[in-house]
């Protein structure tokens, strides 16, 4: 089925976008996620923003944060960015040591910032192009590139190594609702000022990697 | 008689001094540095909006009203609907560019005012700008720290006119507006023609959701 979609994606309409080449096909599996985003995803996270003290959700956040931010220090050994990693590693000590497994962002507190790298944008550095640009139902805006980056990073990750099936589910669950949380104020943000949302996702989607590949410095893009 | 006199050139002199003293801030203004104009509009809102209690109550006609009077005459909304609609602005009619652009700026007026809704203590870190005096375009960099959280770069590209230094684009954490709402304006034009876009854009002020 997927090679179907495929193949009838690649039909380049009026709005073709050199970077969203499967635009017919992002544009389906968008209204797809869109509806279960709506019906389902959208309440839970909302109903997990209103139930769950905010304290409580900032140590979940937190906690996951902190896996994430090792996982943002390999990425910058892999890009030889040395400082950057070194903050990365010197904050998960800091915070599992100190921070009680993470729970509490000590780091932060101290001004040492997070690094905020994957492996997206370690093969960005190392200069493989981006490839199409994705959208995943449930998943969310991506492109080949970004996603054989979380790919690598689901595979490595530590809840792979869990053996308890309904813990490892219930832990995936959380980080999806927890990251789902995070970008509530950005969806309702999007709602107000997108003259089409899935235009407007993917243009944001795109400047923002590409501002984190290239550290916040990107090189100016020709005008028209 | 000779009181009368008196008070003539005592008038003339108040009205002279009166004269200068409106007219020595606006020419001080015209002279303010970009990144000075970022941090006193900015300052100016933030502190508007902790301090108003029918902002606090949630009242977001009363954010737009701020926003319209301390904020946007400090937007060049000509130049970034321009930008924005990049080579159809040109042939686009006056009275089209106008709409599109009033247009444009109810819109952002109306995200603005949702986004400042959300606002929870953030505070605003401003970064040394270097500019030499004869630069006429220039990036201001600003760091908003949230009380949790990563903090998210905002970035004001900023010209010079007659009227003193006014932003064409903000850039939040590497997306810029004007970047951003290139392709949308360029896929209404493509559809519908300028008309189109306006007519979408209006929809839109008036509350009809996007698809």
């Amino acid at each position: 089925m997927f090679a179907v979609m495929l193949v009838a994606g690649c039909a380049t309409g009026p709005k073709a976008n050199p970077d969203d080449p499967l635009e017919p096909m992002n544009r389906a599996l968008y209204d797809v996620h869109d509806a279960v985003d709506t019906a389902v995803v959208r309440p839970v996270a909302q109903a997990y923003v209103d139930v769950v003290p905010q304290p409580i959700r900032q140590a979940v956040s937190n906690v996951f944060n902190n896996i994430q931010d090792l996982f943002s220090g390999v990425n910058g050994v892999l890009q030889g960015k040395l400082d950057k990693a070194g903050d990365d590693f010197g904050r998960v000590v800091l915070n599992t040591g100190f921070g009680l497994g993470g729970i509490f962002d000590l780091a932060s507190m101290m001004g040492i910032e997070r690094g905020n790298e994957d492996f997206g944008q370690t093969f960005g550095v190392w200069g493989i192009p981006q490839g199409p640009y994705l959208f995943v139902p449930l998943f969310g805006p991506t492109t080949v590139r970004d996603g054989a980056g979380v790919a690598v990073r689901f595979v490595w990750g530590p809840a792979q190594y869990l053996n308890e099936e309904a813990l490892r589910l219930s832990l995936y669950g959380l980080t999806y609702i927890d990251l789902r949380a995070d970008a509530l104020s950005a969806s309702g943000l999007v709602d107000t000022a997108a003259l089409d949302r899935y235009t407007f996702i993917r243009n944001a989607y795109l400047q923002r990697r590409r501002y984190l590949v290239y550290d916040g410095k990107p090189p100016p893009e020709k005008e028209e | 008689m000779f009181r009368f006199e008196r008070l003539a050139r005592m008038r003339a002199a108040m009205t002279v001094f009166l004269a200068a003293a409106l007219w020595l801030p606006a020419l001080a203004l015209a002279q303010e540095a970009p990144d000075a104009v970022v941090k006193r509009v900015a300052t100016d809102v933030v502190n508007t909006i902790k301090s108003d209690p029918a902002i606090q109550a949630g009242n977001e006609a009363r954010i737009r009203e701020v926003l319209e009077v301390k904020l946007l005459p400090n937007f060049d909304f000509t130049r970034m609907t321009a930008l924005a609609m990049g080579k159809n602005w040109r042939t686009a009619t006056p009275e089209q560019q106008k709409r599109v652009a009033d247009e444009f700026r109810a819109l952002l007026v109306r995200t603005y005012s949702g986004a400042l809704n959300n606002y929870r203590n953030e505070t605003i870190d401003y970064k040394p700008l270097r500019m030499n005096p004869a630069d006429t375009d220039v990036t201001v960099r600003t760091l908003v720290m949230k009380a949790a959280g990563s903090p998210i770069q905002i970035d004001y590209s900023m010209a010079k006119t007659p009227e003193g230094w006014k932003a064409y684009d903000v850039i939040v954490g590497g997306v810029s507006l004007v970047t951003n709402y290139r392709d949308e304006f360029n896929d209404q034009i493509k559809a519908g023609g300028v008309d189109g876009l306006i007519k979408t854009l209006s929809d839109r002020n008036k509350g009809v959701a996007a698809k």
